[in-house]
């Protein structure tokens, strides 16, 4: 079972700068959401998460409703939706746009769905030059690497390792003072947004009532990204959907809280459509690209359709205390952490990363902080079920499935039970001693890997059944 | 009231933390509680159930139901085991109504320890004096899904001789999480580490819980460690005298 964690898993626990860093990134989002919706502040803290558990639940419910209601109401304010399946055609639609306009800078703002959909990438591909203008967002792209946290991408990171890649990638001398480190950011990325032809932003929320695209950010990068470049793509999932305005007054106290404890980002911009006739700034093109990628796969599924209500806040990364261990790029996809877990395996199937639904120890912190309420434990739990059906049917696992059906049975018979505990107990060490490597006799797994890491008790003289009867 | 309890003192405390049920039983009836122990009893199946082995999962939870058919009060050392039986059969017979129904009336009748003795026998005092220094580990299933949090710790208030210190993340999970703790033994063991840090601070030299799996744990790591933390249940800290 163990053989196909990634190896990056060990080596990120055994770096200890890296989980000191990890430890105290995740350790600030921590507190400053406590602080944000402590009961005097946000006295309905708990109203809201069931409001907006029940606003999903409803959106994701009636999805082809909404859909098509911002399809139209996109449309009334001059803007277009397009819908697209993959990245592939996502990608196409935007090289196809580029052509035709001749564009060949792209400015992006910070978007988890694109990183989902390698848009970079396949730009790049295709000469086409995309800079993203988030600063932790900017700071990985010059690493190459993916984003460490749903909403701190350079979490992992600390000012000496900027300052590695700032020297290196921009060829300027060694800063290592934050400020400064974003002032030469500031420098680059400014003369970018003003060469840019087309500016691409994710969304937090996409409005159906009024074709509203709602992005919140701390920059002010988005803002210009949507404002500046002469046509403005929004890309989002199609789960983004929120039915009207007025729900905002719920998801909006939620998100800023739950992901970095602000009771608002800096930035809220809800953009709807290009420039009108009058107005002086704002792109001239719009188009919302609304993406399905495999998440009408996870609408199939009554049960597990709450994958769906995620809004990326984020709060079940930093509570997690596995994510805080084994760090963001442990996991297989860029959605990491508990809500990684479970939505990775329903995306790709359970047979292709099977031992991420067991990479937890069920603790609950992560459905505790969620916004939404999403039910990720018990998610969890589904797709441990559905994994060892998956290994069943491929004929894996015959070991560990035989020995969860002698378990079984040897439940089902306490006399054997009773008489099995008493073998192990008398094989077992004698006298009294700590076991903290494994004997000869006990050199299996699982022994192993509880003896890697601690100290195994002495057995237990007698059992409490054998206690019980003797009294 | 008839005041009888069942112990199901589940399979870890069976086999390897006897004397968690023994103290348990004492407790029980020092209160005035008479005690039933039934020996056809085994194990919640939470192994199976948490591997994704369902069908294994359900053909023990039968077997629980058989055992525990007559019941009146079931009483369980463990938060964990406790949540199985009525948080998660009901998920291994979501399809069959007549199932469904014999665990709805068994979740009513299973009692987490330290729950039973403040919301069914009511008591909190139980007569207990033992001179230490303790800080209490909330077990996950317990405090997330049982919702248990102050009630121990009030049972602790209780015992003569004992100062309760409370540990910076005494609410955060200590790694154990069943067959977990080997596959991802790294993680595991790097979670029981920050645990026992916080553990450290409070300079408490015994360590409580309502769990005996997260006590495993702890000690294991305690004692790689060479600290000097004993680790105690709560029902032998309060049959202590």
């Amino acid at each position: 079972m163990a053989a196909n964690h990634p190896e990056k898993l060990s080596t990120t626990l055994a770096d200890a700068n890296l989980q000191l860093a990890i430890y105290a990134g995740t350790g600030r989002l921590i507190d400053h959401r406590k602080n944000a919706i402590a009961g005097d502040l946000l006295p309905d803290y708990e109203d809201l998460r069931t409001h907006a558990n029940l606003l999903k639940k409803h959106t994701i419910d009636n999805l082809d409703y909404y859909l098509e209601q911002v399809e139209q109401n996109v449309a009334a304010h001059g803007g277009k939706v397009v819908f697209c399946n993959d990245g592939t055609e996502v990608a196409d639609f935007i090289l196809n746009l580029a052509k035709q306009r001749g564009a060949k800078l792209i400015v992006k703002s910070k978007s988890m769905t694109t990183e989902e959909l390698d848009l970079n990438e396949r730009l790049e591909h295709h000469d086409l030059e995309a800079v993203e203008t988030d600063l932790g967002e900017y700071i990985i792209q010059l690493a190459g690497v993916k984003p460490y946290h749903i909403v701190a991408p350079a979490l992992h990171m600390t000012r000496y390792d900027v300052a590695d890649i700032f020297t290196d990638k921009l060829g300027i001398e060694r800063e290592v003072v934050p400020e400064k480190q974003t002032m030469i950011a500031r420098a680059v990325l400014r003369q970018k947004f003003l060469a840019a032809d087309i500016g691409i932003t994710g969304a937090n929320f996409v409005v159906a009532d009024s074709g509203a695209v709602v992005v919140v950010e701390n920059e002010g990068n988005a803002r210009l990204t949507s404002s500046a470049p002469k046509i403005h793509i929004a890309v989002a999932g199609i789960e983004k959907l929120i039915p009207r305005a007025q729900d905002l007054s719920v998801f909006l106290k939620l998100l800023g809280r739950s992901a970095t404890g602000q009771a608002l980002t800096s930035y809220t911009s809800f953009l709807s459509g290009p420039r009108r006739q009058g107005e002086v700034d704002g792109p001239e093109e719009f188009y919302l690209i609304l993406v399905d990628n495999g998440r009408t796969k996870l609408l199939a599924d009554p049960d597990r359709r709450q994958s769906l209500y995620c809004i990326r806040c984020g709060a079940c990364l930093n509570h997690c205390p596995v994510y805080r261990k084994i760090g963001g790029h442990s996991y297989p996809w860029v959605y990491s952490g508990p809500i990684g877990a479970v939505i990775t395996p329903q995306f790709h199937g359970v047979g292709k990363d099977p031992w991420l639904p067991f990479a937890s120890s069920l603790c609950g912190a992560c459905a505790e902080v969620c916004p939404v309420k999403i039910d990720i434990p018990k998610l969890l739990l589904d797709l441990r079920a559905d994994v060892t059906a998956h290994k069943k049917e491929q004929g894996e696992s015959k070991m560990e499935r035989f020995a969860f059906q002698v378990f079984a049975w040897v439940m089902r018979h306490p006399r054997v039970y009773a008489l099995g505990g008493r073998v192990a107990a008398a094989f077992g060490p004698k006298g009294g001693e700590w076991l903290s490597s494994a004997p000869w006799f006990l050199n299996v797994a699982p022994v192993r890997g509880w003896l890697s890491q601690r100290d195994l008790p002495p057995p237990a003289a007698k059992s409490f059944r054998q206690i019980w009867r003797e009294r | 009231m008839s005041n009888r309890a069942s112990l199901f003192v589940t399979c870890i405390v069976d086999q390897l933390f006897p004397n968690v049920g023994v103290s348990m039983a004492a407790v029980l009836e020092r209160i005035g509680w008479a005690i039933d122990f039934n020996p056809a009893q085994t194990c919640c199946g939470q192994p199976a159930f948490n591997s994704g082995y369902r069908a294994e999962a359900r053909s023990v939870a039968l077997h629980f139901l058989d055992v525990f058919r007559d019941a009146e009060y079931i009483v369980v050392p463990s938060g964990s085991c406790t949540s199985m039986i009525t948080h998660h059969f009901s998920e291994l017979f979501a399809a069959e109504p007549a199932r469904l129904e014999e665990v709805r009336s068994l979740e009513k009748r299973v009692w987490e320890f330290s729950r039973f003795l403040l919301e069914v026998a009511k008591v909190e005092g139980v007569g207990a004096s033992y001179g230490c220094v303790a800080t209490y580990h909330d077990s996950c299933h317990a405090l997330r899904e049982l919702k248990i949090k102050s009630g121990p710790r009030l049972l602790l208030s209780k015992v003569k001789g004992l100062e309760l210190r409370e540990m910076e993340i005494a609410e955060e999970c200590c790694g154990f999480g069943g067959t977990f703790s080997v596959k991802f033994a790294e993680v595991s063991g790097g979670m029981a580490r920050t645990k026992i840090e916080s553990i450290q601070k409070t300079g408490a030299d015994v360590v409580v819980s309502i769990d005996s799996s997260c006590l495993m744990q702890l000690q294991g790591a305690l004692h790689r460690a060479k600290l000097p933390v004993r680790t105690m249940h709560l029902a032998e800290l309060l049959a202590s005298r």
